[in-house]
């Protein structure tokens, strides 16, 4: 199994990832940068966080129409698994990959804090190491986490269950406190808060390691299932 | 030799335009003499932006020496673009705090911004990642709108910078304080984590050698910015305006990525950053440094302006470019690392042997002055000090007593002081978890960062009580050390060096001459005592508007070496049952103290005093016991006194305490005794405290019931309150002060 993390001029969260993966879990990964044109290689692709091109224009706006997203939408038509964490979540919303839109928080500030989240859904390719309303301490930080998309899809997303995270308190205006969701064939995950700072006791929480190794188990299942 | 449009140089002489750049007419006269003619505008402004005291220390200078700046642990002192310390295993930490106060208080936003930046760069540019921001702020009291719209815009461009660079903002401090209502002061600290085998340094060496400008184009933006920060602020002067500079975080993230790629590379020979007088100040300094000269061809800076003249290129402050000197032959390695990155490469001189820094515009040489007439030929001003009588009258002063009634209104309305208050509304806008490393959140004594791949962190923070040093500045420079390095000792961190920012008003005017040296006096000695030397920093002076000057701040920052994860100690009380220790007796001292601006609304008379010797002891029993796991929380006594220590002990746990206190009640809760620490023990551990630090004394122990309860000797209950009321009065106090619209 071989991960890949976009690498983004202005990301700051690739080698958060990588330090997860490769340090804490053993797994194979790179970081792969954005002019890259071809992803097969791949069998998981992680957005990492960050500010993509200076969050300028709309954060992942530009991000959203490189090469590599181009690619990506390859891997997509094949059902890869792809997870875009923070700045992450805002490009596959720019690219299309997920519905919805992000805006700014409700209070109009950058908002850093030991967030509390409620695991909505546990039976997808991401969540299925966490019980179902699992009470998880992930961290965010962000300026613009304030989701929000139109009736059809908000009840498109309650129907199909792909509310996967939700925020404990109302922490910055999104809708239905929502923290991050799944497409509708659950493949694509994306999501707020970051389980890369939130995977080793000494930084303060070990809850965002079950995302991770969510993939992990996911992926064997399949695969040995497969072969 | 001369612009068009430009004075030519006996005009700058006759008509003594050099005055308008700033120079005095003896430095004029002294700058002709070292040239042997008169220089031309561009030269006059070379000259006069290097000799700004922002460039040149020139006021400072021999005040500065007096610092001790050397120990084992230092491997770079000041002089580089910031500060080195060893912290083992062939790694190092990088550090420099600096001012960025006059663009501040016209622009707050992007005052803030661009310091951020600059300290940023002045760290990458040794070859350091950096890995840790911290700010210290001050401002005037928050009950006007013009200071809360500093102070909030202040904020957002902090975390509007450093967020997107992806640095998380660790530490600081605000405070606030009517004398600087129109001086807030802004000034940005970088901690940055360097492999030995990495460290560069702004020198321009070899003949020959590539001189090579990398990052955004050179605008009209920050000209003279140097010399405006040496200046008094004059009264809203929207000439001001081009004196600031604008900040891209996303250039300087990837001109930092671009230029940590580049220091890895043999071919690079020196980097320093356009800071402070732009490519005047780098390539000078680099050539003079390492005793060569450089030329460089003006038209090949790229221009984001048609029609910019070399006097505007040389002094552009524009942000977030670096000046590199590269092997000749080996350019295309840094070009294709800056090609990759989106980063603008341009090469534009080379390093020469005559010691001059020429340069060339438009087939024509439009200037040529020595590199160390700019750099090492400063004028040095030994000015004249004159003690305040203001000082006499304090010192002369009866030592005030308070009598306090009710113990739980007071602890209450000093918890909601703007100063002691929670600062939450403040750093929950910084992204203070970026880079994963991030074990001690802002909050607590000091900022702890790990060190990924080993079992080591460094703790780090900010402090100054300028209130102390206005009413002794001896004193309170040494407190302002002890405090800081205190703070670093309760994290279980061991103090490795300091970083200052020398915050005053005119040096010109002999009291506030005689301010600075008595509190360099003072830092010295604690610095020395305390074996903490000063490996870098910056002096910020001229921070007055009309007859006010700002409290004598100089802000110092200290990072410290936690040589075991396992050492890391908060001020949180932990377990019910631990016991309550404090360490130091307190004496009736309120001079400067939060309890007597509460009751007179200013301060008067005497600083509490400090025996470095006793603080020396004590830090060293502390650390003893942090690291041999005695200590279960660890926290200073410092604003508000014991009282107010105890309830942020409380903050944000779901434990109260009961303590006894013996001696006179006003004294033993509110007095600012220096030297002072509250400690929990875990029950088990109380013979091991008892031979470790015999003079720590048992007061009380830890509940589980989340109330403050306080008792005198005699066992009348003093104060008993929920810790969550105290703790919401703490919290509210600042997001209630700046919704206020008035």
């Amino acid at each position: 199994m071989k991960w890949a993390v976009i690498d983004f001029p202005g990301s700051s969260g690739t080698e958060d990832i990588l330090h997860v993966l490769r340090s804490l879990l053993n797994e194979e990964a790179e970081g792969v940068w954005y002019k890259d044109t071809d992803l097969s290689a791949y069998d998981v692709i992680i957005l990492p966080s960050g500010a993509s091109f200076g969050d300028y224009l709309r954060s992942g706006a530009i991000a959203s129409i490189t090469p590599a997203i181009q690619a990506l939408k390859e891997e997509r038509k094949k059902g890869k698994l792809i997870c875009g964490i923070g700045n992450g979540f805002q490009i596959l919303l720019e690219a299309g990959f997920l519905p919805g839109a992000i805006r700014r928080n409700r209070l109009l500030k950058f908002i850093c804090a030991k967030s509390k989240l409620i695991v909505k859904n546990n039976n997808t390719p991401f969540t299925n190491q966490y019980e179902q309303q699992q009470e998880v301490n992930i961290p965010v930080a962000h300026q613009y986490g304030n989701y929000v998309c139109d009736k059809e899809i908000r009840q498109q997303l309650e129907e199909n269950n792909q509310i996967v995270f939700q925020y404990y308190d109302d922490l910055n205006g999104s809708m239905d406190h929502i923290a991050g969701i799944v497409s509708e064939d659950k493949r694509v995950l994306g999501l707020m808060p970051h389980p890369e700072r939130a995977s080793e006791s000494i930084i303060g929480s070990t809850d965002g390691l079950a995302l991770f190794q969510s993939i992990i188990h996911h992926w064997r299942e399949e695969h040995d299932r497969t072969s | 030799m001369t612009g068009l449009h430009e004075p030519t140089p006996e005009q700058i002489k006759e008509e003594k335009i050099y005055k308008e750049m700033g120079m005095k007419e003896e430095e004029y006269d002294y700058a002709v003499k070292l040239l042997g003619r008169l220089p031309n505008y561009t030269e006059t402004g070379l000259f006069s932006v290097m000799w700004s005291e922002h460039c040149s220390y020139k006021s400072s200078k021999a005040l500065l020496r007096k610092f001790p700046t050397e120990g084992k642990q230092v491997l770079q002192g000041p002089g580089e673009g910031a500060g080195i310390v060893d912290i083992g295993d062939e790694q190092a930490a990088v550090f420099k705090i600096e001012s960025h106060n006059s663009p501040s208080a016209v622009e707050p936003y992007e005052g803030a911004a661009t310091g951020v930046g600059g300290i940023m760069r002045d760290v990458f540019s040794m070859g350091a990642r950096p890995i840790a921001l911290l700010n210290s702020l001050r401002f005037g009291e928050l009950t006007t709108p013009r200071v809360r719209y500093l102070f909030e815009e202040a904020v957002a461009g902090i975390a509007g910078y450093g967020n997107r660079v992806g640095v998380p903002t660790v530490g600081g401090e605000v405070k606030f304080d009517p004398s600087y209502e129109k001086n807030p002061l802004v000034n940005a600290m970088c901690v940055g984590l360097l492999d030995h085998k990495d460290m560069k340094k702004g020198q321009a060496s070899g003949v020959g050698n590539t001189v090579i400008y990398i990052g955004p184009p050179t605008g009209r933006d920050g000209i003279h910015g140097a010399t405006f920060s040496s200046e008094s602020l004059s009264d809203e002067d929207p000439s001001e305006r081009p004196s600031i500079q604008a900040g891209d975080p996303f250039m300087e993230k990837i001109v930092m990525e671009a230029c940590l790629e580049i220091v890895q590379s043999d071919a690079l020979i020196g980097i320093q950053d356009m800071g402070a007088a732009g490519l005047t100040s780098s390539s000078a300094e680099m050539a003079s440094k390492a005793g060569y000269g450089i030329e460089m061809n003006l038209d090949l800076v790229p221009q984001r302006e048609e029609g910019m003249t070399p006097y505007e290129m040389m002094l552009s402050e524009s942000q977030e470019r670096m000046l590199l000197v590269v092997k000749k032959g080996r350019e295309k390695e840094i070009k294709d690392i800056c090609e990759r990155w989106g980063v603008m490469y341009s090469e534009i001189g080379h390093v020469t042997e005559d010691k001059n820094l020429r340069l060339l515009h438009k087939g024509k040489v439009v200037a040529e002055v020595p590199v160390d007439a700019l750099a090492e030929d400063v004028p040095e001003y030994d000015l004249p000090t004159k003690e305040p009588a203001f000082y006499r009258e304090q010192q002369a002063k009866e030592p005030v007593h308070y009598k306090v009634e009710n113990v739980k209104e007071t602890l209450v309305e000093l918890l909601q002081q703007p100063t002691i208050a929670s600062k939450e509304w403040v750093y929950s806008q910084y992204d203070y978890l970026a880079q994963a490393n991030t074990v001690v959140s802002p909050g607590s004594d000091a900022g702890i960062i790990r060190i990924r791949g080993t079992n080591k962190a460094l703790a780090m923070t900010t402090d100054c009580n300028a209130r102390y040093l206005y009413l002794d500045p001896e004193v309170g420079g040494k407190i302002t050390v002890a405090e800081a390095t205190r703070n670093i000792i309760c994290s279980g961190g061991k103090p490795l060096g300091l970083t200052d920012c020398l915050n005053f008003g005119s040096p010109e005017n002999p009291e506030i001459y005689w301010q600075l040296d008595r509190a360099i006096e003072g830092m010295s000695e604690a610095c020395r005592t305390l074996n903490t030397p000063v490996i870098g920093g910056n002096v910020s002076l001229y921070n007055e508007k009309g007859d006010s000057a700002i409290y004598p701040t100089p802000i110092v920052g200290v990072v410290g070496l936690i040589e075991d994860v396992a050492h890391i100690t908060t001020q949180s009380f932990k377990n019910e049952g631990d016991l309550v220790y404090v360490l130091g007796e307190a004496q009736p001292e309120f001079g400067g103290s939060e309890l007597q601006k509460l009751r007179e609304g200013d301060i008067s008379g005497r600083p509490p005093a400090l025996d470095l010797k006793v603080e020396k002891e004590r830090q060293t029993a502390v650390l003893q016991a942090i690291q041999s796991g005695v200590i279960a929380s660890a926290h200073d006594i410092s604003e508000g006194g014991f009282l107010v220590a105890v309830a942020k002990c409380l903050f944000d746990t779901n434990v109260g305490a009961e303590i006894t206190i013996a001696g006179e009640a006003a004294t033993e809760l509110f007095s600012e005794t220096q030297s002072r620490y509250v400690l929990t023990v875990p029950a088990e551990k109380k013979e091991a405290l008892k031979e470790m630090i015999p003079s720590a004394k048992e007061i009380g122990r830890v509940t589980g019931d989340g109330r403050l309860t306080i008792r005198a000797a005699s066992g009348e209950t003093l104060m008993d309150a929920e810790v969550k009321e105290l703790e919401s009065a703490w919290k509210g106090a600042i997001p209630c002060l700046v919704k206020l619209k008035a």
